[in-house]
């Protein structure tokens, strides 16, 4: 019996961990994320699944989170989707499309304070990318979509070479 | 021809910065800029321009949609804030400005349905080629152009968002486009004179 509850309990947690994808964050803790990591070039997309030009452009972001491993380049999907669509919306979402980036969803509250934060370039307006070279400490914003892989690589490709 | 040679660098000028593709120029109107008169047709078919506002104190100008739902969110709220503050002297006045062949719901024809579905009693009108949005520097959906009376013409006293919570109207702690209202009122600067917030991306015709 207690081993058939242990059983139930593993299969839960696997499934638990299996369907949450999606990590809360907060704006710190990004920034904490891209300054640890392993990793010199962060390209940081914010997004929502409401979003359509965001989920348009997210398979170029997944190619370059991909194909560019060995440069050291790593894509941030972050989603600003409300928070109270975590589980709702946003999890299935991810689950189907399969995305393999790292998944957040921001823990912020006051708009109108972390926006700012992130640029003083940024509108608000969704989709928008910051890319961060952690070596050179660069940073680039782009309140914009990408309509191909070739036009997100080559607005990443010059802070990959700004680490030597 | 000179006037050609200007013309052309200023093309070349504007080419290279979109060229770059780098940061968002700041660009369109800022508070304290006169605001850019129009003439865009109501949803009940009548042309509306800055003229038919002459006994307003004010215009609160909302740029918007019927898809976004950041716009819907706030739907009820933008009623809500006709209701009070036309009888004040300054009524809501929603813009769609998007493409509906990038978006279908964005249509004219749609804007009539949502009017008429959501009983709006402020004016609805369509920017159908996108140039008062790109005058007043809109980027997104909702975004909001407090102009206020000054003299004859209306000037910009505020631009940004309708307040700090778009999730949650219970839980909004700061009211800026009502702070901004009564601040005109008062004949003072709105403090702040802009807010940012997320929104849906105007859909630009490509």
């Amino acid at each position: 019996m207690k081993q058939a509850i242990f059983t139930l309990f593993f299969l839960v947690s696997m499934f638990a961990g299996f369907t949450q994808r999606v990590r809360l964050l907060s704006l710190d803790e990004l920034y904490a994320r891209t300054a640890t990591g392993k990793d010199t070039t962060y390209a940081i997309n914010f997004w929502a699944t409401w979003c359509r030009p965001c989920i348009a452009e997210l398979p170029y972001f997944e190619a370059i989170n991909d194909s560019l491993k060995h440069e050291r380049v790593k894509v941030l999907l972050v989603s600003v989707d409300f928070l109270s669509v975590k589980e709702s919306t946003l999890e299935p979402f991810v689950q189907k499309k399969g995305y393999e980036s790292e998944l957040f969803i921001l823990n912020e509250k006051n708009e109108n304070e972390w926006i700012n934060r992130v640029s003083p370039d940024w509108s608000g307006a969704i989709p928008a990318t910051l890319i961060i070279n952690t070596a050179g400490n660069h940073h680039r914003f782009y309140e914009q979509d990408f309509s191909n892989y070739q036009e997100l690589y080559s607005v990443i490709q010059p802070l990959i070479q700004a680490k030597q | 021809m000179k006037q050609f040679i200007g013309f052309s660098i200023f093309l070349f000028v504007v080419m290279s910065l979109l060229g770059q593709g780098a940061e968002v120029k700041k660009n369109g109107l800022q508070p304290g800029d006169k605001a850019v008169d129009f003439k865009l047709e109501n949803v009940d078919g009548k042309m509306i321009t800055l003229n038919h506002y002459k006994k307003e104190k004010g215009i609160i100008l909302i740029f918007t949609c019927n898809h976004c739902p950041y716009s819907v969110a706030y739907e009820d709220r933008i009623i809500a804030l006709h209701n009070t503050y036309s009888k004040l002297g300054f009524p809501v006045l929603a813009i769609n400005s998007n493409n509906p062949e990038i978006v279908p719901e964005d249509s004219f024809e749609e804007m009539k349905k949502r009017a008429k579905e959501k009983k709006f009693t402020f004016r609805y009108i369509y920017d159908a080629t996108q140039a008062i949005a790109k005058e007043y520097g809109a980027t997104r959906t909702p975004h909001v152009y407090l102009l206020k009376k000054q003299g004859k013409e209306f000037e910009v006293a505020y631009i940004g968002a309708i307040d700090d919570n778009s999730q949650d109207t219970g839980a909004v702690t700061q009211k800026y486009l009502e702070n901004a209202i009564s601040s005109v009122q008062k004949g003072q600067k709105p403090e702040p004179e802009t807010t940012k917030a997320i929104g849906c991306t105007i859909k630009w015709k490509k």
